[in-house]
């Protein structure tokens, strides 16, 4: 099987003289997350449409897989999943009949398909509506049957615009876990997003777009190294209080550490030098030292750093 | 256009042919329109303009309708009557079947999917037309039924030719609706114009081109549908006819078989296509 791929050759949109996508080369490939940055209108949303064939590009490709969307609508997104603004199914059906329209355009075999509606309606804990009609339903418990209509078929790639985008905390918090769970399943997912914090918890990978034109796709420690304020930064999160003297003295004196910061009495914030294979290496260090590490991601605060700078820079 | 293809995926799935993908449209648009009560809702409009109809001729006993045999009968009851409920159905079913789509962002759910647009159009005018059909069926079960009782078994060959004029309007009635479907992103707007089209619009221009410019209004489908009416007429209608009303004369036009077929297919083919078109270039921004 080939890696799951989506490919923008000289990708541009028009909208009369407004230019909203501006020859966009991008290709994304393999299983990982790659999280889709930038202001609004920046053109985020323009591209992800012209990847499903909601609106159509004025020049260049949409490719997924090698296949272009637009010529081979069917072939290019028989493996995708899709989650585009916030969808409406008809009112009228219930989650179980939606899904079940959308299982059979997609080809899901009948003997397995009330197995796999259900299988991705418990996934993103719906099952109590299941046979309920749509019409009653509120915004977030949409979006939920949105993303089990994304996950129905099993795709190999998953595009999602601002999945979280208008719910309530908690349900923010559900999709992002949903999101996660989707990443240990050989996916590829490319995901906008406005919120920084949420990509650099999900996301392997960046791409920042601002006024059509792609500024920077790397990833997450690579873009913060290059562009925040100097060095990695990562969060850890303890189980019990850090002692002072060995943040101090054994901490911050790690290899390729430059700085250890205490944020509150369980997690402190770790400034280093180097890529991936270096914040690998001192989480292995952190583990040895026996502190209790329960967490360890990428500060968010370093990835807005970055974005702030490419942003303006673009201005 | 409609490919017989299967496309496997990845995962194992094999994306349907698009003409199986019609079906599943057809189907769950069926489905919406029971649910949403709209079947239901002209339905009983259609029960409601035969029940008037049948009280009304049960108690006055008009002579057109039942003193001057059943052609006469059939003429005033179908012929007056049928194209309000064809247009009434292309209206319930089409008027927002692609508008919907845009203003209700359903097609944000169904069009980023393995599916070619023509599949989602072909679909859903499908199930309008089966919907539309079911109705007009309906509406001539009453309408053959009072037949039955005032005259028997007594049927006119040429009923048997309105009501297959008058599914044929009904073709072309969707096809156009569709269109206008096609044009609008708001439903309501969609809904209105093809309404205010074909209840006045349509007549008027008609009236007003024959009569007063004196040309014969061949480019209107209503003009077409008159087919539906005269054929049930014995002899058939002149063609033309002019009064001279004083300083002015007034000709009305009475479409002939072949013309008014040829009007109906030349807009079936018209809209289809330009609809389609229309829909898929149409962006959802």
């Amino acid at each position: 099987m080939t890696n799951p791929s989506v490919e923008a050759v000289n990708l541009t949109k028009k909208f009369g003289v407004f230019t909203a996508v501006s020859n966009l080369n991008l290709k994304i490939e393999g299983s990982k997350c790659v999280g889709f940055l930038g202001p609004n209108g920046a053109g985020k949303t323009t591209t992800l449409k012209m990847f499903t064939d909601l609106i159509r590009s004025s020049s260049g490709q949409a490719l997924i897989n090698g296949v272009n969307v637009h010529t081979n609508k069917k072939e290019a997104l028989a493996s995708v999943g899709t989650l585009i603004e916030t969808p409406e199914i008809y009112p009228s059906l219930t989650p179980r009949e939606g899904l079940s329209m959308i299982a059979e355009i997609r080809g899901v075999p009948a003997a397995e398909r009330k197995k796999r509606i259900e299988e991705a309606v418990a996934e993103v804990r719906m099952e109590e509506w299941i046979d309920k009609r749509v019409g009653k339903f509120s915004k977030g418990m949409k979006q939920r049957i949105c993303i089990a209509s994304a996950l129905l078929s099993n795709p190999s790639i998953l595009l999602l615009d601002e999945p979280s985008t208008g719910l309530d905390p908690r349900g923010m918090s559900e999709v992002r876990e949903i999101v996660k769970s989707l990443k240990s399943k050989k996916r590829l997912i490319f995901m906008s997003s406005h919120m920084l914090s949420e990509v650099s918890e999900i996301c392997d990978e960046v791409a920042m777009i601002d006024h059509g034109k792609l500024i920077v796709y790397d990833t997450i420690p690579n873009v913060t190294a290059k562009f925040s304020g100097g060095g990695n930064v990562v969060e850890v999160g303890l189980q019990r209080p850090i002692d002072e003297t060995v943040l101090v003295n054994t901490i911050a004196r790690l290899p390729d550490v430059i700085g250890a910061d205490k944020k509150d009495e369980k997690t402190f914030i770790l400034r280093f030098s180097g890529g991936s294979d270096i914040q690998e290496r001192l989480l292995s260090d952190l583990v040895r030292l026996n502190i209790g590490v329960i967490s360890y991601k990428p500060s968010a605060s370093e990835l807005e750093d970055a974005y702030l700078k490419l942003i303006t820079a673009t201005l | 256009m409609i490919d017989m293809t299967q496309t496997q995926t990845v995962s194992g799935n094999i994306v349907p042919s698009s003409m199986t993908q019609v079906g599943i449209i057809t189907k769950y648009t069926f489905l919406d329109y029971f649910r949403s009560r709209r079947f239901f809702i002209l339905l009983a409009i259609t029960i409601l303009i035969s029940a008037l109809l049948t009280i009304l001729v049960g108690y006055y006993r008009p002579a057109a309708f039942v003193s001057s045999g059943p052609l006469s009968f059939y003429s005033s009851w179908w012929g007056n009557s049928t194209t309000f409920v064809v247009v009434l159905s292309g209206i319930f079913f089409g008027g927002d079947a692609i508008s919907g789509e845009f203003q209700n962002k359903t097609g944000y759910f169904g069009i980023p999917n393995p599916i070619r647009r023509s599949s989602i159009y072909v679909g859903k005018y499908f199930a309008a037309f089966i919907a539309s059909t079911i109705i007009l069926g309906i509406f001539t079960a009453i309408t053959v039924g009072n037949g039955l009782f005032y005259f028997g078994l007594n049927i006119p060959y040429q009923f048997g030719e309105s009501l297959l004029f008058a599914w044929f309007y009904l073709i072309a009635v969707l096809g156009f609706t569709f269109l206008f479907s096609s044009i609008f992103k708001s439903s309501a707007m969609s809904i209105l114009v093809t309404a205010i089209l074909f209840l006045f619009a349509f007549n008027l221009l008609q009236t007003l081109v024959s009569a007063l410019v004196q040309i014969e209004p061949w480019f209107i489908l209503t003009y077409g549908a008159q087919i539906i009416g005269n054929v049930l007429m014995v002899p058939y209608p002149a063609h033309s006819a002019t009064i001279d009303a004083g300083r002015i004369s007034l000709t009305t036009y009475n479409v002939t078989i072949p013309e008014g077929l040829a009007i109906i297919v030349a807009y079936f083919i018209l809209t289809a296509v330009l609809g389609l078109l229309l829909f898929e270039r149409k962006e959802f921004t």
